[in-house]
């Protein structure tokens, strides 16, 4: 039996994710995979990943992991990590391609017009580095975490959606945005909570103790 | 409120030490870069950016075990540079725990490097180190040239004109590094940072030069990098992360305290 399945279907930085939660999680059984069966078994569902949205459909689709990956979504404690938060949306603009469908709203590009500060300055794209986050909603994964602390970026598409309801915490690039949302037994974030020293290490044992 | 400007402290790793040089010569040792990454850490650096230096390929996959020992107890980004050629060299580096993989040499050689490695890894992964050095004009208009092998050989190529370039072959960021600045403890060479930063979209990191707090909050403020990086304020203990964050912090630069 698996404590945490991280789910592996070869697009970024696994090992980060792993190593972070070995280290708050000592007493756990934390596998990476792309063995569907293994995600179907396990208790709790990690979905990382970095790079190009087609890329990672198309691999996720591939290795045969897509239903399994839904399917922990709908079902079991499920934490999604920047591309693993934007997949659960309808569909990505980056490359034009339909995502999983969990959540509503789309996956957009940082528009140029307005990468700029009030004063003038431009905003680089990828937004990259320590950016607050702002908590919309009380919950647990939050917990232990102050409104306004800060977490490590590096992306260049954002989370454009309609429901209000499903926001549990907002960062400001320009203009606020989504970054990290909460339905039922799923939570997802744009930042890397394993890149994130103390306030990440944190999300993640609230994640692992969390019962929804 | 907003994103805040980043400083990263350098690694100079070579035979498995963390060394420090001037003008790329002269190596001194500055201690064992698993607990140097730890010590800065604790301090608040915001990312951590190691280049092996190693000159022979022999002793290449200690920085592997060097990152994979820091990736296990460092929990920020870690950026390795050094001796990357091929997309696998990439991979590796990542698989070890790498967040980023810096590309010099080999991306002056073989630019398609860049496009082939941001296309397979993400962009977001990839950061183009370019090494700067003033050359005369016959014009008042300053013109830098890139430079390659540590700093050793000339290309001819216009490093504005370069940025532009690995930034739309993919490129997620530039570490830029004055050849004229590094080791001398004079100041980053402003004209350059915003010369470069203010001309591509991506993140710039200045490099090279720093003597003092005040060279960083510069680099900052009138270099407009959106990142600094430093190596021997910090390894020889004259300057904490902390103090650095401190007085960008009183100059009014957003930091993460």
């Amino acid at each position: 039996m698996t404590d945490i399945a991280i789910v592996d279907y070869g697009m970024g930085n696994l090992r980060s994710v792993h190593k972070a939660l070995e280290h708050v999680l000592p007493e756990h059984t934390i596998v990476v995979t792309s063995d569907p069966h293994v995600v179907n078994r396990a208790d709790r569902v990690v979905v990382p990943g970095q790079g190009a949205m087609p890329n990672c459909m198309h691999e996720l689709n591939r290795l045969g992991l897509h239903d399994a990956v839904v399917d922990a979504a709908r079902k079991k404690p499920f934490l999604g990590i920047c591309i693993g938060l934007q997949m659960l949306f309808e569909a990505s603009e980056e490359g034009h391609v339909n995502c999983l469908n969990i959540l509503p709203g789309k996956v957009k590009r940082f528009p140029p017009q307005s990468m700029v500060t009030t004063d003038g300055q431009k905003l680089k794209v990828p937004h990259m580095g320590w950016n607050q986050i702002a908590h919309t909603l009380e919950h647990p994964i939050l917990k232990n975490i102050d409104s306004n602390t800060r977490f490590y970026f590096v992306h260049s598409y954002y989370v454009d959606t309609a429901d209000t309801a499903i926001v549990a915490a907002q960062s400001h690039y320009g203009f606020p945005f989504t970054c990290a949302v909460a339905k039922d037994n799923l939570f997802a974030v744009q930042f890397h909570p394993e890149k994130s020293h103390l306030a990440g290490l944190t999300l993640l044992r609230n994640f692992a103790e969390w019962t929804p | 409120m907003g994103l805040a400007k980043r400083i990263i402290p350098c690694l100079d790793v070579t035979n498995g030490r963390v060394v420090k040089g001037i003008n790329f010569v002269e190596l001194r040792d500055a201690g064992d870069p698993v607990e140097i990454a730890r010590r800065y850490n604790e301090q608040g650096a915001d990312e951590l950016t190691f280049l092996d230096i190693t000159a022979s390929s022999d002793n290449r996959d200690l920085i592997l075990h060097i990152i994979e020992d820091v990736a296990s107890q460092v929990f920020i980004p870690l950026t390795v540079g050094g001796g990357v050629r091929k997309v696998e060299d990439v991979r590796r580096l990542l698989n070890a725990g790498a967040d980023k993989v810096s590309v010099n040499t080999a991306a002056v050689l073989n630019p398609q490097l860049v496009a082939d490695a941001s296309s397979h890894v993400g962009s977001q992964c990839i950061v183009v180190a370019i090494d700067a050095k003033r050359v005369e004009t016959k014009t008042d208009e300053p013109r830098w040239e890139v430079f390659t092998h540590g700093g050793r050989k000339a290309t001819g190529i216009e490093v504005i004109q370069w940025a532009q370039k690995m930034q739309s072959l993919g490129a997620g960021e530039i570490l830029l590094t004055s050849m004229d600045k590094d080791g001398t403890r004079n100041g980053f060479d402003i004209e350059l940072t915003r010369a470069v930063s203010d001309a591509v979209d991506i993140p710039v990191i200045a490099s090279g030069g720093v003597g003092n707090l005040d060279h960083l909050v510069d680099g900052i403020l009138n270099g407009h990098a959106d990142a600094v990086l430093a190596a021997s304020i910090f390894h020889y203990g004259e300057y904490t992360i902390s103090q650095a964050k401190q007085r960008m912090a009183e100059n009014e630069i957003e930091v993460r305290l």
